[in-house]
């Protein structure tokens, strides 16, 4: 009896994530149909799909941990421009090394995980109220630290964010010339986040926990499970998963500048959704906010390509998506419970 | 005797929902009386009504209006609308559209302006009945699923003026944002306090108040007693769609156009945090108007404080969200808690001594 309805359960977020990837899959396919013209079938679309969407990649993963323990963090977007302005205050205005701004990105997240997760943990404070106020502060920070776009010249940043690796494949130019597809540094971090938060989140004490206190935080309790503390590790990784998200997201922009990344927490609980994400917790898993994320990317790429399309378009599709991807979850959580009852 | 007597007064005061709201309105305002020494001053110049109080009293029009509506709906369902500012922005587009009649500006009315006012109002109704139908009947968390008109809404009202801004120079609707005739006072307080007024009244001559309370603290609960808690949530998102789309027009009218990425902007996290400042609980159940509505003037205090003091706008966040910390923290039942223990222990070692 209990097993089949486990079973019944794996198999509605399984077939949360079937739809996700399929999804996925149809949209690419049709852009690659439609828009082979304008270089949409060639490998490099989907490897630059990975290259602008690294952090976002980063960032949601940290942030499908809070929403596995049913919370929720709403000032990622605020980290990622404030990190990107420190990083780019320090090198280009007080001669840091990058080195060391990096370290100051990656204290930058994890000083906000830290207090951010100890005001929801152990505080109880709601998680929405206390990110909230992360939000406006992280903003409003960055503008402290200045009100200018500040660009990074730092020869050391720049190689970085330069730095090509080159894959065995590629496409062929009109006259024949070979040009293998490449990606930057950032993806391969990206890449090393998902497999470690997948593999963290499948086989360890902390990662099965997670789930459990989002499940149901009573029953957690009573297991012996120190929820407190779980959750406030919980954000912590959050936050310094944002922090690093931020250090992506600057090697990308390689730019400061106060109005830098808004509406990315957003961005980011979309991606989670779409991905099969539970709001209430309890479930999810981070491939299936991986892709979340690439179709995130590849709307927006499919509407630039278009061409005569307005950028909000982007933003009403994505929500479109996220109101069929609400309403199905929830379709799914009612029978769940009638079969439960 | 008087000893005696003394503590249960200041208790009783302590222990009002609003005292604390209160208490934070004053430390601001008098922050502002030691800046500034004119503060409290008003005087009348071109007619109008004119000083620091007055300002402020206008400029926080929208964001009462906003709580209000936010105060419902966090009280019936436990979360919050962050969706309002985008219908805001939705309700002055379509207003502004129907006024110019698909011009980019205009000097003269293409259409009557209560056509375009009861067209607003119906697009923010459509919009919190959208929000209230995925909270109510689809039992999601009012934060997402007000998360798509919050990304979608700014999309929508690009949508409805074309990607421009909209303007209408014309003295009717520039009176909503301004002042009618020669009445000296700005014609938004109006709409606030109207806004209050009807709130207060409905919430308090009827039993809505009563039932929004009781589907906020036990739903099913409700439910067993015969309430109809889908409806009551439903109702409260409707209401509140309803004056952020009032909101939008007063915001609109303020300058007499409709600017799709402005209006409204942030103004949806201000909202909650009147409803916070307010002292009422995040979580849902029982309420209180008149607490967000203080909470209300204490930001746009804090703001216009903050302008006064040379401090750049994009700063401004970076203290409203440590006024937030401090407030929430000092309501979590944690600290409560931490406080109880302190007191009775004090009161314990009180007793020790004395018994000695």
């Amino acid at each position: 009896m209990k097993q089949t309805h486990q079973k019944k359960s794996f198999n509605s977020t399984a077939f949360l994530l079937m739809i996700t990837i399929g999804l996925f899959a149809a949209m690419y396919i049709i852009g690659m149909i439609v828009y082979a013209d304008k270089g949409f079938a060639k490998p490099q679309m989907f490897l630059n799909l990975l290259i602008s969407n690294a952090s976002l990649i980063v960032i949601s993963c940290g942030l499908t941990l809070v929403m596995i323990t049913g919370g929720i963090d709403i000032s990622v977007g605020s980290v990622v421009a404030l990190v990107c302005m420190v990083m780019a205050d320090l090198m280009e205005n007080k001669n840091v090394s990058p080195y060391i701004a990096v370290m100051v990105a990656l204290l930058i997240g994890l000083a906000f995980g830290v207090v951010q997760g100890f005001l929801i943990s152990y505080l109880k404070i709601q998680p929405f109220i206390v990110t909230l106020a992360g939000m406006f502060f992280g903003r409003g920070m960055t503008a402290v630290v200045s009100t200018n776009m500040i660009s990074i010249k730092n020869s050391v940043f720049q190689s970085w964010a330069k730095f090509r690796i080159y894959m065995p494949f590629g496409s062929y130019s009109g006259k024949g010339k070979f040009h293998p597809a490449y990606i930057y540094p950032t993806v391969i971090i990206a890449v090393v986040v998902l497999v470690f938060i997948i593999v963290m989140l499948k086989y360890s004490k902390f990662g099965r926990s997670l789930y459990a206190i989002g499940g149901n935080h009573q029953s957690a309790l009573m297991m012996g499970l120190n929820v407190t503390r779980t959750t406030f590790r919980a954000y912590v990784l959050d936050g310094l998963l944002a922090g690093l998200g931020g250090f992506l997201f600057c090697l990308n922009s390689c730019a400061g500048f106060v109005e830098q990344a808004k509406g990315l927490e957003m961005d980011a609980i979309s991606a989670s959704v779409i991905g099969g994400t539970l709001l209430t917790g309890g479930v999810g898993t981070p491939i299936g906010t991986f892709f979340g994320v690439l179709i995130k990317g590849t709307i927006s790429s499919l509407i630039t390509t278009q061409g005569t399309l307005s950028s909000w378009w982007v933003r009403i599709t994505l929500s479109l998506l996220l109101c069929f991807f609400i309403v199905l979850q929830s379709i799914f959580a009612s029978i769940k419970k009638k079969k439960v009852s | 005797m008087d000893d005696h007597k003394k503590p249960s007064v200041w208790k009783r005061m302590t222990q009002n929902h609003l005292f604390l709201p209160i208490v934070c309105l004053l430390v601001v305002l008098l922050i502002n009386v030691i800046k500034t020494p004119g503060f409290f001053q008003i005087s009348i110049r071109n007619g109008a009504l004119y000083g620091s109080m007055i300002d402020i009293i206008n400029r926080s029009s929208e964001l009462v209006i906003l709580a209000v509506g936010m105060t419902l709906v966090t009280a019936s369902s436990g979360g919050q609308d962050i969706s309002v500012g985008a219908i805001m922005a939705v309700s002055a587009a379509v207003c502004c559209q129907i006024l110019s009649g698909g011009q980019v500006s205009t000097n003269t009315f293409r259409n009557p302006l209560f056509l375009a006012i009861l067209a607003a109002l119906a697009a923010s109704l459509l919009c919190g009945a959208f929000n209230g139908f995925l909270v109510a009947k689809l039992n999601i968390q009012p934060m997402v699923a007000t998360l798509i008109l919050f990304t979608a809404g700014r999309g929508i009202a690009q949508l409805v003026t074309q990607g421009q801004i909209t303007y209408v120079r014309v003295g009717t609707f520039q009176a909503m944002g301004d002042h009618i005739g020669s009445c000296p006072i700005p014609t938004p307080i109006f709409f606030a306090a109207g806004a209050v007024l009807i709130a207060y009244l409905i919430l308090n001559k009827t039993a809505l108040g009563m039932y929004i309370e009781s589907v906020g603290i036990n739903g099913s609960a409700s439910r067993i007693v015969g309430l109809n808690s889908t409806m009551i949530k439903f109702l409260t998102y409707v209401i509140c769609g309803l004056l952020a789309g009032v909101a939008g027009i007063v915001a609109s009218s303020r300058i007499y156009s409709a600017d799709a990425n402005n209006i409204g902007l942030n103004l949806e996290m201000d909202a909650i945090l009147a409803v916070a400042l307010g002292g009422n609980y995040l979580g849902g159940g029982k309420f209180s108007l008149m607490g967000s509505v203080i909470g209300a003037f204490t930001i746009q205090t804090l703001t216009t404080t903050l302008y006064a003091m040379d401090v750049p706008g994009d700063q401004l966040p970076v203290y409203k969200a440590i006024v937030v910390i401090i407030i929430v923290t000092l309501q979590s039942p944690v600290f409560e808690k931490f406080m109880d223990t302190k007191k009775h222990r004090r009161k314990l070692a009180a007793e020790g001594r004395a018994s000695v």
